[in-house]
């Protein structure tokens, strides 16, 4: 067949379409979801936050997370008066067993739970080498495991640290945000189990989930936001401190 | 000026379809080396000593077309074998998104889930749930304390959840510490119980002590 201009012409607008379906992919493992469907994020309540630890043994439990390492973790701030620059900040086993009492120590003093920032822009995925690590396109920044080579540059360039080397794997791991669980309609097991609802998952692409509310209404803030990473963790109340 | 050494030079005159194989030029430093135009002559003279009928085809697009065709077959093989060799090592799915094994989303996502989620617990016990919603603890989920219980869930007959410790789960929430909101009920539980368990006075599910006695309509349980 020529291609003519017209049947060019022709042609154009059909290409498009079908362009359009080869970027949404095919269906996952779980029939009902759309990956373009959704956008996650989470968003962080520091005034709920208690310190119990709990989405930090549920996350270990969940996602078999090494003794030691941590995918998520909650990190203690003590502010001193004026001393907003030089916070002290300790997370003993990231939490894990909470916090031993500091009673009347003064000053200002909260937890601030940390884990990927699923970042849009995100460093570790810019810096790999092999294509082992991706943003999906439900916004989620995965490791595929079988492709990593262990070559740390992810590690050295999360601006939060969120990322480690699995001693037993030898390969780079991080937060998943529970993408086995959120795509089968379950929350992530950090927020399933947070008994102050202080984390919660949220979807940005789909308008009637609270978070639109809530960032429309409250001081909400991503960590380290000059690195221009597109963080998608959001944190409300959080004080201008915390690093 | 071109300085050739000893080591063997392969050079091929530009009007010619024989080639010199190797020209040795003076290794000596001190040995004055011909310039590049007597060289270039020696050559040429070299060249008509070696081949006095080949003229120059004047018909052919290309000069030495041979040496190209030589080329291009050694670079088609290259380029079969690198595209044979990207199909068979390159993952099928990788690129279907992006720059990644589009194959790894639905693999990371088959993992199954340990917690199994507050709705699946509450499907069946419906009488923990009345209990609860009496008190504060309506909102805090099942497995926040009784910890992962999807085994118990997809088989609860076998699979029974451990008896949890209070002292133990109570206090991690509940334990006084400076950095916990001023308004989150906190004690310290050495002076509060004395390191007794907590469920010897509280029902966990519903932890208020005078709730338990006398319930409250539902307008004023809420502050």
């Amino acid at each position: 067949m020529d291609i003519t201009r017209r049947r060019l012409l022709m042609l154009l607008p059909a290409a498009a379409v079908a362009w359009q379906y080869v970027q949404a992919g095919t269906p996952e493992a779980s029939p009902n979801y759309k990956m373009t469907d959704h956008w996650w994020g989470m968003l962080i309540d520091i005034p709920k936050c208690i310190g119990c630890g709990s989405c930090v043994r549920a996350c270990a439990e969940e996602n078999d997370v090494p003794e030691g390492y941590y995918r998520t973790w909650i990190e203690r701030y003590h502010v001193a008066d004026w001393k907003i620059e030089k916070p002290e900040v300790e997370s003993p086993e990231g939490g894990k067993q909470g916090f031993p009492p500091n009673h009347d120590v003064g000053g200002k003093n909260f937890f601030v739970p940390k884990l990927c920032n699923h970042c849009v822009e995100s460093p570790c995925t810019q810096v790999c080498p092999v294509g082992a690590t991706f943003v999906t396109p439900d916004g989620v920044v995965l490791v595929d495991k079988t492709y990593c080579l262990g070559c740390r540059y992810c590690v050295q360039a999360c601006p939060y640290g969120c990322r480690f080397i699995n001693p037993k794997t030898n390969t780079a791991e991080k937060c998943s945000l529970c993408y086995h669980r959120i795509t089968k309609g379950l929350t992530t097991a950090c927020c399933e189990v947070c008994p102050t609802g202080a984390r919660q998952l949220a979807d940005l692409k789909n308008p009637k989930d609270p978070i639109h509310e809530f960032l429309r209404t409250h001081t909400v803030q991503v960590l380290k936001p000059h690195m221009a990473t597109g963080a998608k963790v959001f944190y409300n109340g959080m004080d201008g401190s915390v690093r | 000026m071109l300085r050739l050494t000893c080591t063997t030079t392969r050079i091929v005159h530009p009007g010619s379809l024989y080639r010199v194989t190797s020209i040795t030029g003076p290794c000596d430093p001190n040995h004055r080396s011909p310039t590049e135009s007597q060289l270039f002559k020696s050559i040429a003279q070299f060249c008509a000593q070696l081949a006095p009928g080949v003229r120059r085809r004047k018909t052919s697009l290309f000069k030495d077309i041979e040496h190209l065709v030589r080329l291009a077959v050694v670079m088609a093989i290259a380029l079969i074998a690198f595209v044979g060799l990207r199909a068979v090592v390159v993952p099928h799915s990788f690129g279907q998104y992006g720059h990644y094994r589009g194959a790894a989303i639905a693999e990371i996502a088959a993992r199954p889930a340990a917690f199994a989620g507050h709705d699946v617990c509450e499907a069946c016990h419906t009488d923990v749930v009345d209990q609860k919603k009496l008190g504060k603890h309506v909102v805090v989920p099942c497995e926040a304390c009784h910890g992962a219980q999807s085994k118990h869930a997809d088989d609860p007959a076998s699979v029974k959840p451990a008896k949890l410790d209070t002292a133990v789960t109570c206090a991690r929430c509940h334990e006084a510490n400076s950095a916990k909101p001023k308004a989150f009920p906190q004690v310290v539980t050495a002076d509060h119980s004395g390191g007794l368990a907590c469920d010897t006075c509280h029902q966990p599910h519903r932890p208020r002590i005078e709730e338990a006695s006398q319930t409250k309509p539902a307008t004023e349980r809420k502050k």
